[in-house]
């Protein structure tokens, strides 16, 4: 057998536990195959034990291990390193637990966590380099390791919990949905709960838009206090070294 | 680039780990040189390659992949070896060394290192594969050999025979992991002396010291999670007295234990060395 139908029906054993191979080993084969098959899943069950381990509090060994091996069975890694591997985790417990929002969303938290982790540096502005700034035309530019996503739940409370280890809050739905955002200052990986306002706001910046534009955006959805609401946005994402540029489009 | 030769480094080493930053940081850790997994400092940006170039400056580093996949029929990723090659420049390591195995097929990976079977047909497959990474970064590549739990009834060569035979046809270096050979030994019942015997001794450039464990059900597996056992010790002496100088490091992935602990193993190899250039 050549080298590459050796290897396809290697790949076949690891994933569905196909037998073509064993006719190609010496001895006993289903003993020595063994120790490949569930070194695979060991490896990628403990990839996702590290990774989401505010989950794993939240839910339990026993459920977090039903979700993993449902993962591991649905999603073979792709990528050359296994720190991408808990990419979409979030997604398939949303799929096995549909009535707890907060277990992918806790997902989702320490997924953007541990991406920011590794992601690539930036260096934040400071209060004393927007002086001088022309606001009609100031682009802002963004940490690269800034994500944001939609939440029902209270679950950066959950997570802030386990991570203290003190006992987590029950859920509970949020009044209105928010947003959390997810970037890393230096070499801290840090979370906070906006508002969508903020969170469109935050859109708009990363994808070019001037200051102003999203000024006029904030105005459009609060008729009243709307330079108050901007300049607050501005001065918590330069406070949480959110910011890297301040250019002009002109 | 496959002629490039490789200068020797004699030294006496450890695996960097995340336990261990702190102690490696202050530049009073009793090494020689430091090995890192290519693979961990391979990202963006963020603290480890921070602690990496930081501990680089203080150190030599030597780079020691797992995801290479040397090995695999569909070639290696170019993306891959770029990202490495951006990590060699940025480290500029002793060496770059990776496994003789391979670890995915046609975009599935594994994780894990697979065993090839050692037959013509694989031969000149992992010869390409190693050409084209020494093309790529420049250098020579180091090939460990790797702790195997099965052989393949197409086997034609001894895997000690496979590798000189890769040296032979690429110019690369041999990363000796004595563990390795004595789990494979045990597991494949072959004589680790006739091993280490067959092995083109000027080409081994490191030597890895490990533990292992029993699976129960016959088969030694390759877990670095022991210090290293009595029978490891034993092949080392024997190594010992086939090799040139080289770098030997205590390598430990699991269970790590304080620093102290493995800088006493790392002092046993220190001992053996010297008490072969005595005996000589």
């Amino acid at each position: 057998m050549n080298l590459l139908a050796l290897q396809r029906n290697m790949r076949e054993h690891l994933l569905r536990g196909s037998e073509h191979i064993a006719r190609e080993i010496r001895g006993d084969a289903a003993t020595r195959l063994a120790v490949y098959y569930d070194a695979y899943r060991m490896r990628l069950m403990d990839c996702l034990r590290d990774t989401f381990e505010r989950v794993r509090a939240w839910v339990g060994d026993s459920g977090f291990e039903t979700a993993a091996q449902r993962h591991i069975e649905l999603h073979p890694p792709h990528n050359w390193t296994l720190a991408e591997y808990g990419n979409g985790f979030d997604c398939t417990l949303a799929d096995i637990y549909p009535n707890d929002p907060e277990i992918a969303e806790l997902a989702w938290l320490d997924w953007s966590l541990h991406r920011a982790f590794e992601g690539p540096n930036a260096k934040s502005l400071k209060a004393h380099d927007l002086s001088g700034v022309n606001w009609n035309s100031a682009v802002l530019s963004i940490v690269p390791t800034l994500r944001m996503r939609p939440v029902v739940t209270n679950c950066a409370a959950i997570w802030a919990a386990i991570a203290e280890g003190q006992t987590p809050p029950a859920m509970r739905r949020l009044a209105a949905t928010s947003a959390l955002r997810v970037w890393r200052a230096g070499f801290s990986p840090n979370f906070r709960t906006i508002d969508p306002l903020e969170h469109e706001a935050l859109l708009m910046a990363a994808e070019g838009a001037t200051f102003a534009s999203i000024c006029t955006a904030i105005e459009a959805a609060r008729t009243s206090e709307a330079s108050e609401v901007a300049g607050g946005f501005l001065a918590s994402w330069v406070q949480d070294g959110l910011l890297t540029s301040i250019d002009s489009c002109l | 680039m496959s002629q490039a030769s490789l200068a020797v480094f004699q030294g006496f080493g450890l695996g960097l780990r995340p336990p261990h930053y702190p102690d490696f940081l202050t530049g009073q850790v009793p090494v020689d040189f430091v090995e890192v997994i290519s693979e961990n400092f391979m990202v963006k940006g963020g603290k480890p390659l921070n602690v990496l170039a930081e501990v680089r400056e203080r150190y030599p580093v030597a780079l020691h992949g797992v995801s290479m996949s040397i090995g695999s029929a569909d070639g290696i990723k170019l993306d891959y070896l770029i990202r490495l090659k951006a990590l060699v420049d940025r480290v500029q390591p002793l060496w770059v060394s990776d496994h003789l195995c391979w670890t995915g097929l046609e975009g599935f990976n594994s994780h894990d290192l697979l065993p090839l079977p050692y037959t013509e047909d694989a031969l000149r497959v992992v010869c390409a594969n190693v050409r084209l990474a020494q093309d790529v970064l420049e250098r020579p590549l180091l090939l460990e050999n790797p702790s195997t739990y099965l052989q393949f009834s197409d086997d034609v060569l001894a895997e000690w025979t496979f590798l000189s035979e890769v040296c032979q046809r690429t110019g690369c270096y041999l990363l000796l992991d004595v563990n390795n050979v004595y789990v494979s030994a045990r597991n494949n019942n072959f004589d680790p002396l006739v091993y280490l015997a067959g092995l083109p001794s000027d080409r081994i450039r490191q030597i890895h010291l490990a533990g292992h464990s029993d699976n129960k059900r016959g088969l030694l597996i390759d877990t670095h999670d022991h210090a290293v056992p009595d029978p490891v010790w034993s092949l080392y002496r024997e190594a010992c007295n086939l090799l040139s100088e080289a770098a030997i490091m205590i390598e430990r992935d699991d269970e790590i234990p304080p620093l102290a602990e493995l800088l006493t193993e790392l002092d046993v190899a220190r001992a053996l060395v010297a008490t072969r250039r005595h005996a000589a």
